[in-house]
């Protein structure tokens, strides 16, 4: 049982990363389809700093959990975001079509992670690993109960503060309040004296970044630093961006809702004696749970629970 | 004493495109405390003029001064900084937001997001200029009063003392529009100024100090409002009448073609577009329809052309069929039974075709196919179509031969990316019974439009979108006289259009009026409805304030109906003075 919990803990992080960089980027009116992609990139990123920084020291038993978690998470963010600027130089300067560009920058973000992983030195991985998902020293004390709350290397945590942090800034910050109505109705926003490029450069690159963390930290945390290949992550990029939908653009709710996707993902793992055709049924739960979601808002109709009214259209001030 | 002027605008001039001037050579002035109203017909650059002291549109030429001094307003966020606030006819606003975070939106309190003391500044305004407003409620919960208050809230927000509101009674009740008057008259009071951009004469004769009266982009002149009356200011607005060289024949023989009784409709938002409608439209006569726009005269075409549900009244088609073989050209089998059945039938020794034979037995399909290709089967009277609730493919299929000009040519009446040739096609894909379309008629169609018509186009492969509006006008009314209708309804076809387009569709219409054809013209150009129709039906508010003889009638009387006074309260008016 507190296997199973400690994995939906887990898997819940890396679609809350990815979860919460969609919703900035959507409450700026971009659909960024290309949010897979970016946490691919993230991962490359984040496993290139853990591969420099390992190779720097004499040992790998001297490494500071501080300086790798800093450089780590340095790395992830900044790849993840120069891909979301890629992003957003194409949709918002120039006004591509959203869909095509995101659908173009996750097929690009997951060969180009695919390439870089195959040259970065994985041979201090395992170490690195098992170092940044060190559990808070007493969790082991408090028996399946803290190994539940307290058992989880420190991404974990971050993820909760990024998605608390996140709901505040949107709903109680003159910051957020102006995000949204660039969101809802550019036009107004900008008569408003809003900068909107602005707000939507800063959105879909903040967004992209933290997004990209969630990569990384499924692949050095969750499997202690194996690789294969960008296609696990893909998957995941697009759970989190149904995640966005099941939780209606409300980053306080993704925490629940990752959890609950999470649960979704790895019950199919934990329960014995089932056959493979029952566990792929479980692992399309999510989805399942996705579209009654749509169906039950779409019903109800209530406005506070569609998404930004400008979601997916490109802003150009002389159209009139 | 004389007031402080706290905008002036001298010589204005702005131009769309090379042909268009919205706005020749304005020069007007706003003082401060004072109600100015900008009188005009639609068109005339009112709004036009306004959007240049709000930073939407920049002047070509002349110069904008503010207390005085030079000032160049480039965007939204310069006007502001102007102090002037503009509420456009269309809000700005973001409806899932509160009226608060609506008003507060854009501002900079010093860095900080106090959304209780923006309230508390927001309420003391409202006490100060009586507002009614419940600052959490959100947008899309507002009446359309609330929504502009909102936006009048927030301009004041900033600081606007110059207050621009774009004919912001159209969509307002009476009471609510007398609310909003107490609160410009309080805003005068307190030293603002505030311009308003209307049409109602009456209107601007209750609220304003001064009035300007624009007409085809042209200041006219500006008048105290005390020393005026509304007779004077409509008399300006329309302007000397200007006769036309259109030809116009008389109608002859005309024939009841169409018959519209009592259609109301309403609106999304609860209100009547059109209130009671009744007219008849002749074959053989051009029938106009004027009044400001967004009065009802599109709403009423496309009631007609089967795209609304109507709330009550009748729509009726007579076919002139009298005596006349059917055939199968536009009646299905279905319908011919439907006619026989309804006694509407006849051989053509006099008895009745009922679709049996003398014992009462029904006749085959194939016999009945037969005897009516044959031609032995005949009307007995002009058939009488109820059009109301019909689709427009339906109303096709009844046989019934109209055809549509709308407002809106590259919306409604063409796609923009396809040819002439497919353009053509729409009207005609239906036809043939092979799975693949007939494209060789079309084209030809399209080629006979280009010659007859002189299209400029590189060719029937050009997509429509790539001509000049003129051209694309000449395409839709070709394709829509090219399909031989019985009743031609025709919106604003010369709409943005040079003066030879526009006498070419002029000549087109009148020579389908020739042809008895019944023709509705709906126009905006008061001396072209003169000069090309032969009744003139005025709308105003969705009802119909009178018809008159266009041949007769004088400028001044249609102006004074579009601005709302029906035609006999206007005649019994002047019954009095005299």
């Amino acid at each position: 049982m507190t296997i199973f919990f400690v994995s939906a803990i887990s898997i819940a992080t890396v679609l809350l990363y990815g979860c919460i960089g969609e919703i900035i980027t959507e409450k700026a009116g971009h659909l960024n389809l290309g949010i897979p992609g970016i946490m691919c990139m993230g991962t490359a990123g984040g496993c290139l700093g853990v591969s420099l920084y390992m190779g720097a020291l004499s040992s790998p038993e001297n490494a500071s959990l501080i300086l790798l978690f800093l450089i780590s998470l340095l790395f992830s963010t900044v790849f993840a975001a120069a891909l979301g600027g890629i992003y957003a130089l194409l949709t918002v300067t120039l006004r591509c079509n959203q869909n095509i560009t995101g659908l173009a920058i996750t097929i690009f973000g997951g060969g180009a992670t695919n390439f870089i992983m195959s040259f970065v030195d994985r041979t201090n991985f395992d170490p690195a690993g098992k170092l940044i998902s060190s559990s808070l020293p007493f969790a082991d004390k408090l028996g399946g109960f803290g190994k539940v709350v307290f058992g989880h290397g420190i991404y974990v945590y971050l993820a909760i503060a990024v998605a608390v942090v996140c709901s505040l800034v949107l709903n109680k910050t003159r910051v957020g309040l102006h995000l949204r109505a660039v969101g809802e109705s550019p036009a107004t926003a900008d008569a408003a004296g809003i900068n909107v490029v602005l707000y939507k450069y800063m959105a879909i690159i903040i967004g992209s970044g933290i997004a990209g963390i969630g990569g990384f930290y499924y692949i050095m945390d969750y499997i202690k630093g194996s690789w294969e290949n960008a296609a696990t992550i893909e998957a995941f990029g697009w759970l989190a961006i149904a995640l966005v939908i099941f939780v209606l653009w409300k980053p306080n709710v993704a925490i629940l809702g990752a959890f609950l996707f999470g649960a979704c993902y790895i019950v199919a793992f934990v329960i014995p004696n089932i056959t493979s055709t029952q566990r792929e049924i479980i692992k399309m739960l999510p989805y399942v749970i996705t579209i009654v979601v749509l169906v039950i808002t779409s019903i109800r109709n209530k406005r506070e629970n569609q998404p930004p009214a400008s979601l997916g259209l490109n802003y150009f001030r002389e159209e009139r | 004493m004389e007031k402080e002027t706290v905008i002036e605008l001298r010589g204005i001039t702005k131009r769309f495109g090379a042909n268009i001037v919205a706005n020749k050579n304005v020069s007007i002035d706003v003082k401060k405390g004072e109600i100015l109203s900008i009188l005009g017909e639609n068109g005339c650059g009112k709004t036009t003029l306004m959007n240049m002291l709000a930073g939407i549109y920049y002047p070509d030429e002349g110069t904008i001064l503010i207390r005085g001094e030079e000032v160049n307003i480039r965007s939204p966020k310069d006007a502001f900084n102007y102090n002037i606030g503009m509420i456009h006819q269309h809000f700005k606003l973001i409806d899932v937001f509160t009226a608060a975070q609506n008003i507060v939106i854009g501002t900079d309190d010093n860095g900080k997001y106090d959304i209780k003391s923006a309230k508390d500044r927001i309420r003391e305004m409202s006490e100060k200029y009586g507002f009614h407003i419940d600052l959490d409620k959100k947008v899309y919960e507002m009446s359309v009063s609330e929504k502009q208050t909102v936006e009048i809230v927030k301009a004041l927000y900033r600081g606007a003392d110059v207050l621009i509101l774009d004919e912001p009674t159209a969509v307002l009740t009476p009471q609510e529009i007398d609310r909003l008057f107490d609160v410009l008259r309080a805003m005068r009071k307190n030293g603002k100024s505030v311009i308003i951009i209307t049409h109602k004469l009456n209107e601007v004769m209750e609220i304003s100090d001064r009035v300007t009266v624009l007409r085809k982009g042209e200041h006219i002149k500006t008048v105290n409002t005390s020393e005026t009356n509304e007779k004077e200011l409509a008399d300006m607005m329309v302007g000397q009448k200007v006769t036309l060289n259109i030809d116009r024949p008389m109608p002859e023989n005309p024939e009841l073609r169409l018959e519209v009784e009592g259609i109301s409709l309403m609106g999304s938002e609860g209100h009547l577009i059109l209130d009671n409608v009744s007219f008849s439209a002749y074959g053989g006569e051009i029938l106009g329809i004027a009044g400001i726009a967004g009065t009802g005269q599109r709403e009423l075409l496309e009631s007609i052309a089967g795209l609304h549900h109507l709330q009550s009244g009748s729509v009726t088609y007579y076919n002139p069929k009298k005596d006349k073989p059917i055939t199968f050209f536009h009646k299905t089998f279905k319908r011919v039974m439907e006619l026989a059945q309804s006694g509407m039938l006849r051989y053509a020794d006099g008895t009745d075709f009922t679709g049996k034979d003398e014992k009462g037995k029904p006749l085959s399909k194939k016999t009945i196919c037969n005897q009516v290709e044959a031609g032995e089967v005949f009307f007995k009277e002009d058939e009488v179509i109820n059009l109301r609730e019909k689709t427009p493919l339906q109303i096709r299929e009844l046989g019934v031969r109209f055809s549509f000009v709308p407002e809106d040519r590259l919306g409604m009446g063409l796609v923009g990316d396809m040819d002439i040739t497919d353009n053509m096609m729409l009207r005609s894909y239906r036809r043939g019974k092979s799975v693949f379309v007939d494209r060789k008629t079309p084209e030809d169609l399209a080629n006979e439009i280009i010659d007859s018509l002189q299209v400029v186009t590189p060719g029937v492969h050009t997509p429509v979108r790539r001509l000049s509006g003129g051209n694309i006008q000449k395409v839709l009314v070709g394709r829509e006289i090219a399909a031989g209708p019985r009743v031609l309804m025709a919106a604003y076809p010369v709409r943005g259009l040079d003066i030879n387009s526009s006498y070419t569709i002029y000549n087109l219409l009148t020579s389908q009026k020739k042809n008895g054809v019944a023709v509705i013209f709906v126009g905006e150009d008061l001396d072209v409805l003169l000069s090309l129709c032969d009744r003139i039906m005025v709308l105003a508010g969705g009802k119909v304030m009178g018809t008159v003889d266009a041949r007769k009638a004088k400028k001044e009387e249609i102006g004074l109906m579009m601005m709302g006074t029906a035609l006999k309260d206007k005649e019994k008016q002047e019954g009095e003075s005299l």
